[in-house]
């Protein structure tokens, strides 16, 4: 019962907070305190929402089809990656250091060059979203293989488990909870990866239309696609939370 | 006829001192024999050794005639802690030695109900291990080290983590249990009563680099109950065995 309420509390504060601080915007705005062309209220970035609302939901499946192949991509080959540096140590040893060299480079450095290559479609948007889930995918999932026990190995050994079936029944199911924590992570700089390539160029998109009311200096739309980006992160993090969830019953006792 | 035997096993982990000197010891059919020694004097060592995860620089391990050494994969073993995987249900982790030999999951569920019953776990089928209290996580692991099937078992300290009351109670549901089970089983602890209470023999481990010096036949029928521990017999063993560790 106290535990319930404690539940109902941490939920209520932060949800209160939010609420403070749009009702302090609103009146920065309304008051004329920030001039309202740059900074347009609460209600007016809403009214904006609902009239571009055609507008942006055409967009956004663009956006969303690139962050979903790039994140289907990036997770398979992280995955084969992580399992082929896992089997053979010496592939691990070769490539390790450079997952972990090519993670420091920034993704915003690379987009322009994508763009060069590979043109103004879709390719050059998936392949920068691969190029940010592939690194965190890998590295959670070799980190969760490797964080087995010991004698979990041994133990399955002595039953006449071969690499294979340690692999399976062991070290995957280890490495779930590693793998969703990075995917949580990996989902939010997908879409904002997706976004950003598409700044730099493409016919269609949420970051291609933020291009276009940059250039008209609406306000009130811009905030609305903003809102929307975080609002679809967000979405797409509750559902990788989900999927989780589903996955790993185990976690739920 | 004898079930498995160690001949002149030695073995060391760096290559330079042996932990284990030439241990020879057979273990007839559906004996229990206990080994028995302080902690670190290598018990486990011989387990890994005789289980197959680690080859010996000396010495055989035979099976049933056949010569396992550095074979996994042959004997059940039950290492020093549970050992239950965290994200499969009770069901699941005991049949997983079957699953693993490639029996289909439902048909391997299927074959570890009547254990599961007999070892007392009915009803936590579809639980996982970290909602079973200590004991029963204990009897799961048993359970799977049966279900495994091998002609022989080892089983590391089985009970030694566990409370007294529990253990207590483990031991008055494994005298029941063992003469049904019929397996051939060596057993490792560091109790002396758990030893004599449970054993057909006991073999004290001593020494640096360890050896078997010793070995004490309990003359007592199976089934036994936990009454004997009150007998003067129990006592003469006891003191028996004090006196040469
Ligand atoms: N993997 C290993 N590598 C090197 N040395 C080891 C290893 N495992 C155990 N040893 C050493 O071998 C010796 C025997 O260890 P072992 O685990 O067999 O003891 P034990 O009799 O089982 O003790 P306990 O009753 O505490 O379980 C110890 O000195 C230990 O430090
Ligand atoms: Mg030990």
């Amino acid at each position: 019962m106290k535990r319930k309420l404690q539940s109902t509390t941490s939920k209520l504060l932060p949800a209160a907070a939010i609420l403070a601080l749009l009702a302090i915007w609103e009146l920065v705005s309304d008051t004329g305190l920030v001039p309202k062309y740059m900074l347009p209220s609460p209600v007016d970035v809403c009214s904006a929402f609902v009239k571009d609302f055609p507008l942006l939901w055409e967009n956004s499946w663009v956006t969303l089809a690139e962050t979903f192949i790039g994140l289907a991509l990036g997770i398979v080959i992280g995955f084969l990656m992580a399992m082929i540096m896992d089997f053979f140590t010496p592939v691990k040893k070769a490539l390790y250091p450079i997952v972990v060299i090519t993670q420091t480079i920034p993704a915003v450095a690379i987009a322009p060059l994508l763009v060069l290559w590979f043109g103004y479609e879709m390719v050059p948007k998936v392949i920068l979203v691969v190029f940010i889930v592939f690194f965190p995918i890998t590295v959670s999932l070799l980190d969760g293989f490797e964080s087995t026990d010991k004698d979990t190995i041994n133990l399955m050994r002595s039953m006449g488990a071969g690499k294979i079936q340690i692999f399976r029944y062991v070290k995957f199911p280890a490495a779930l909870g590693n793998f969703f924590s990075s995917l949580k992570i990996a989902v939010s700089y997908a879409v904002v990866g997706a976004v950003i390539s598409e700044w730099l160029g493409g016919f269609m998109g949420l970051g291609v239309y933020m291009t276009r009311v940059k250039k008209s200096y609406a306000f009130d739309r811009m905030f609305a696609v903003i809102f929307l980006i975080s609002g679809l992160s967000l979405l797409l993090m509750l559902a990788v939370k989900l999927i989780q969830k589903r996955c790993m019953p185990w976690e739920n006792r | 006829m004898n079930e498995l035997e160690i001949k002149n096993v030695c073995f060391s982990y760096t290559g330079e001192e042996y932990v284990i000197n030439n241990i020879n010891l057979s273990l007839g059919e559906g004996e229990l024999v206990s080994i028995l020694g302080v902690s670190g004097c290598g018990k486990s060592t011989l387990f890994n050794v005789v289980s197959g995860l680690r080859k010996p620089q000396k010495g055989k391990i035979i099976l049933d005639g056949e010569d396992i050494t550095g074979k996994s994969g042959k004997i059940s073993y039950m290492l020093q802690k549970d050992l239950l995987l965290p994200y499969r249900t009770i069901e699941d982790n005991v049949a997983l030695p079957l699953i693993l030999s490639g029996t289909k999951k439902k048909k391997a569920r299927l074959a570890v109900q009547d254990g599961m019953k007999k070892f007392g776990l009915d009803g936590t089928q579809k639980k996982y291990p970290c909602e079973l209290s200590g004991g029963m996580r204990q009897r799961a692991a048993l359970l799977r080290t049966y279900m495994f099937s091998g002609k022989a078992a080892l089983l590391d300290e089985p009970f030694s983590a566990l409370d007294t009351l529990t253990k207590s109670e483990m031991h008055s549901w494994y005298l029941g249990v063992m003469d049904e089970i019929k397996l051939s089983t060596l057993f490792i602890t560091h109790d002396i009563d758990e030893a004599i209470l449970l054993s057909d023999r006991i073999c004290l481990m001593t020494g640096k680099p360890a050896t078997l010096s010793e070995e004490i036949v309990i003359n007592e029928p199976r089934p036994r109950s936990r009454d004997f521990t009150l007998t003067p017999e129990f006592l003469a063993y006891k003191k028996q065995i004090l006196s040469k560790l």
